[in-house]
């Protein structure tokens, strides 16, 4: 089938198979293999990318059924050199050990910083809370980390954060 | 994942009219294109109606209605949800991931399969999978699965947060199918097991969910509470969703009572309910009542664990709830 996708701001043409997911179009035939294969199920966060502004599992998403989206992987967030605020609180705080869950844990909290309302943790629906290491931590809870870098990676986040 | 076709419906009659057996509705896709890939669910066409124009919450006099196409991220941030419905608004914010929320439909959440994992393993019998094959949970990992309500035939659970406070809320589900539209009041949408435990809802072939409705919230403290085995991004071992209304006597005048992951349906306690209404709010009637409702649980021996967590739940919950 025939569709039409942006992403990171430059538009492609493709003929994909229904069956074929948003991660591997990225990956296997737009050459970008920044968003990560990790589970294939949704449960690890690898993959994430923003479709329309919005960070989604491309595991889950079928390539026919975002035709004509927008899409940023994390190729897309650094302004040529210059690495997006969040990238460079990564480096800074040293977020990362192997490197696998990055992209997908730069993507989610890019996003994750324009979701408003409330978590599961905040106390007060009404409001919206401030982005205490508590809320960072349940809002990033889609990422997985095997290396076990969420302490810092917390920490980066709240750095980031406006 | 097998061959399939693909087609966007342009509305929802159109997604009734493409029809035909071997046909399945693509919503967020969360659950589904999982499970295609685990070849537990073979569609021969993928009707997608994920970008239907039924992505709108409005209030309906005092009642709000919830389009079907409606992101679970957009439910948990409406301000309406957030300040009337807030049982409903912590279950989906307790539900999933982040990324996982913003991708699922309401009408999805609705009909999200069982996590058992038999059902999920395509190598395994499962009757609910393979109807005659047989249900090794009974015997095996049932630890997470039902205790009230279940089968010889299938112990499995419904996995949803949101469906559980819809039946709390008394919901209605609006479909539209080859035989007209109707109205499905919760929690009557789903069904137990029974010797048809392939069947999860009372919906027939062809039925496409194009919104719901939740009456005016019942008067009175409610919430939801979910227990799980880590903090986040985890199905429930047992939840709650529940709404207490006490007088200035100390009368229970209202409750609610809606249980997840105990059965084949969000467990709507009625027996509980009937107890509290008309008696004391207090923690040992609370306590009659949760053990009255759990008297009809029949467990296996791994799961029987969740009584005594279904039974603090409630009593905890209520105490919580009471002036």
């Amino acid at each position: 089938m025939d569709i039409t996708l942006k992403v990171n701001g430059t538009p492609h043409a493709v003929d994909v198979d229904p069956r074929m997911s948003l991660l591997d179009l990225l990956r296997e035939r737009l050459g970008l293999i920044g968003a990560k294969k990790g589970c294939d199920h949704g449960q690890c966060g690898a993959c994430t990318v923003l479709i329309d502004g919005r960070r989604a599992n491309a595991c889950l998403a079928l390539a026919v059924a975002v035709d004509g989206s927008e899409v940023t992987t994390v190729e897309g967030l650094a302004k040529g050199d210059d690495l997006h605020p969040l990238q460079a609180a990564f480096i800074e705080h040293d977020a990362f050990q192997c490197g696998y869950c990055t992209p997908g844990q730069l993507c989610s909290a890019v996003a994750m910083l324009g979701e408003p309302g409330p978590s599961a943790v905040t106390d007060d629906l009404a409001l919206d809370p401030e982005l205490t290491p508590e809320e960072i931590r349940e809002r990033m809870s889609g990422n997985l980390c095997r290396c076990g870098a969420y302490v810092n990676i917390v920490k980066a986040i709240a750095e980031a954060a406006p | 994942m097998k061959r399939f076709e693909y087609a966007r419906a342009g509305s929802p009659s159109d997604a009734v009219r493409r029809f035909r057996p071997g046909t399945m509705y693509l919503g967020g896709g969360t659950n589904l294109v999982d499970l295609m890939r685990l070849g537990v669910a073979e569609p021969d066409l993928l009707v997608d109606v994920s970008r239907l124009p039924l992505d709108v919450i409005e209030p309906v006099g005092d009642r709000l209605r919830v389009g079907a196409a409606v992101r679970n991220t957009d439910l948990a941030a409406d301000p309406l949800v957030r300040t009337r419905y807030a049982m409903l608004a912590r279950a989906v914010l307790d539900g999933a991931s982040g990324q996982v929320r913003n991708m699922a439909t309401v009408a999805g959440n609705l009909l999200q399969r069982t996590r058992c994992a038999y059902f999920q393993d395509v190598s395994r019998p499962c009757n609910k999978r393979r109807p005659g094959s047989g249900c090794p949970a009974i015997e095996g990992d049932h630890g997470n699965l039902a205790v009230l309500g279940a089968s010889d035939a299938c112990v499995a659970t419904h996995p949803s947060d949101m469906a559980v406070a819809l039946a709390a809320l008394d919901a209605e589900v609006h479909v539209t199918g080859p035989g007209g539209d109707r109205i499905i009041p919760m929690p009557g949408l789903h069904r137990l097991p029974g010797d048809e435990p392939e069947r999860d809802t009372v919906l027939e072939p062809g039925d496409l969910i194009t919104a719901v409705e939740l009456p005016a919230p019942p008067p009175g403290a409610s919430t939801y509470r979910k227990v799980r085995e880590r903090a986040s991004f985890a199905f429930a071992l047992v939840s709650i969703a529940a709404s207490l209304d006490v007088g200035s006597d100390g009368v229970v005048s209202g409750c609610r009572i809606a249980l997840g992951s105990v059965a084949h349906v969000p467990w709507r306690a009625e027996r509980a309910e009937r107890l509290l209404i008309g008696g004391p709010a207090t923690g040992a009637a609370f306590l009659e009542a949760a053990e009255a409702e759990l008297d009809q649980a029949r467990p296996l021996p791994r799961n029987a664990y969740k009584l005594p967590l279904a039974r603090n739940l409630i009593v905890a919950t209520l105490e919580e709830l009471a002036p």
